[in-house]
């Protein structure tokens, strides 16, 4: 439990176990959000924000709520539970303090409740039999990866928007191809941290 | 049993706790809104296309109830939006005619001589910043789609030739193509006016001949044909104005390098002109 491992973790989650490109979690934000550099940034913090906070919550409903009563093969369900109130939470949260960036996130706020990253963080976490703290880190580190592949993607969409792509293949056809490559390149760093 | 009754129990709790938090924070936390936007909101066509000059229908919606914005500046909603907008804010209805978008080129790769073969961006602004563009003419529709890319309603099509043509019956006379030409070809008209010279060349007639088989000449032919004094050749370049143009034709058919086009065929039709049905009536 040092700041070393900590920082290996949060490392891990960002390059070598990217949630999009090394787990393939989280797709549909990927592709669909990854239009423009802006809102594929604003989607990626809030992304981040819910996620750090759905592992904390979810580590505790798990530990001090399925566990004691021995039903863990409940934990999706409960999970998505959290999961839906806590953007909704979030959601109004926001509306209600920065009404700007409220504007900003628009439909994409709703959507991160279906966002199966942030399932997938929760139910990794139970797996792996981290503690409060790891949770909590490593739901961060999975925020940020998203937010790093989803950046990356928007970067190379806005570019390729002008670039003379053959006509059967502009649009979504040429963005799966870019993903495809992209989680080639990713795998590179696939053993490079033990996790 | 026991099993069961402990997962009831727990993940209907969850869900209580979770719902009667969410409906406790929707109380402490509601955000006033006017019932007027929301019922705006529900008439405009939401296909955020920008037309009105505000990010999008809620925006408008929003200028509407708090910022008195023109009530007659969705393009794509027509006369029957407005009205209900008016009905909304109690306010008159005023009418609006319903446009339509008109490109001044009639040349396509066929007819259009090239300066240069363009390899570049596969967009008209960045062939437009490369010596004006890769055509001979310098007031050309370069074809490359910068129009079609800003359409949302799918109004804007280039044909097989290389000829972007507008199809009426789908444009909603927004205007997001006017802005995107980097010609300025694209004006907006109203849709009941079907004639339009189908060029923007001030370029003497010898010299766009040589370039562009279907250009203005400037000849004059129309100026003379038309009798409602609705179109006049300045710069080598056939105008029409469309206040006077009471959509006859008659220009259509003299033309020598039927540049001057029509979306409505009918127009063209054998039918007696003004004059020639007075002298039967008398």
């Amino acid at each position: 439990m040092s700041i070393e491992a900590i920082l290996l973790l949060v490392a891990s989650a960002i390059f070598v176990n990217n949630f999009v490109l090394a787990k393939f979690l989280g797709i549909c934000p990927f592709i669909g959000v990854s239009k423009q550099l802006d809102s594929a940034i604003g989607m990626g913090m809030a992304v981040t924000f819910v996620l750090t906070l759905s592992s904390i919550v979810t580590f505790l409903v798990y530990k001090y709520l399925l566990v004691p009563f021995e039903i863990q093969y409940l934990k999706t369900i409960a999970f998505i539970l959290v999961i839906a109130s806590l953007v909704q939470l979030v959601e109004m949260i926001i509306e209600k303090v920065s009404p700007s960036l409220y504007k900003s996130l628009g439909i994409y706020l709703p959507l991160i409740t279906t966002n199966c990253a942030v399932l997938g963080a929760a139910t990794i976490n139970v797996q792996k039999k981290f503690d409060l703290l790891y949770s909590s880190v490593y739901g961060f580190g999975a925020g940020l990866g998203f937010t790093l592949a989803l950046i990356l993607m928007a970067g190379l969409r806005e570019r390729m928007e002008d670039s003379r792509i053959p006509r059967v293949l502009r649009g979504t056809p040429i963005a799966f191809i870019t993903a495809g490559l992209m989680s080639l390149a990713f795998m590179g760093f696939v053993g490079m941290i033990k996790e | 049993m026991e099993t069961i009754l402990a997962s009831i129990a727990v993940i209907s709790g969850l869900a209580g706790i979770f719902g009667f938090g969410l409906a406790y924070a929707n109380k402490r936390l509601a955000v006033e809104k006017d019932p007027k936007i929301q019922d705006l909101e529900e008439i405009l066509p939401s296909v955020n296309c920008g037309a009105c000059g505000y990010a999008g229908c809620s925006a408008y919606a929003e200028a509407l109830a708090n910022e008195n914005a023109d009530t007659t500046l969705c393009a794509p909603g027509g006369s029957d939006v407005i009205k209900k907008i008016a009905s909304i804010l109690g306010v008159d209805a005023s009418e609006k005619t319903p446009m339509t978008a008109r490109i001044y080129c009639g040349g396509d790769d066929v007819k259009t001589k090239i300066k240069y073969k363009y390899n570049g961006t596969y967009d008209c602004v960045s062939a437009n910043a490369l010596f004006g563009g890769f055509l001979e003419c310098p007031t050309g529709c370069l074809g490359l789609g910068s129009c079609v890319k800003v359409c949302n309603f799918d109004a804007i099509k280039i044909d097989e030739n290389g000829n972007t043509v507008i199809i009426d019956e789908k444009c909603t006379g927004c205007g997001a193509c006017v802005l995107a030409c980097p010609k300025h070809l694209i004006e907006l008209v109203a849709k009941n006016k079907p004639v339009f010279v189908a060029c923007n060349t001030t370029d003497k007639g010898g010299v766009c001949n040589k370039y562009c088989k279907v250009s203005c000449i400037g000849c004059k032919k129309c100026e003379k044909a038309c009798q409602d004094d609705a179109i006049h050749v300045n710069n080598f370049l056939a105008k029409i104005d469309y206040d006077k143009c009471t959509a006859c034709g008659a220009c259509v058919k003299v033309c020598p390098t039927k540049c001057i086009h029509t979306n409505d065929p009918s127009i063209l039709e054998e039918k007696p002109s003004p004059k020639e049905a007075e002298k039967v009536a008398v």
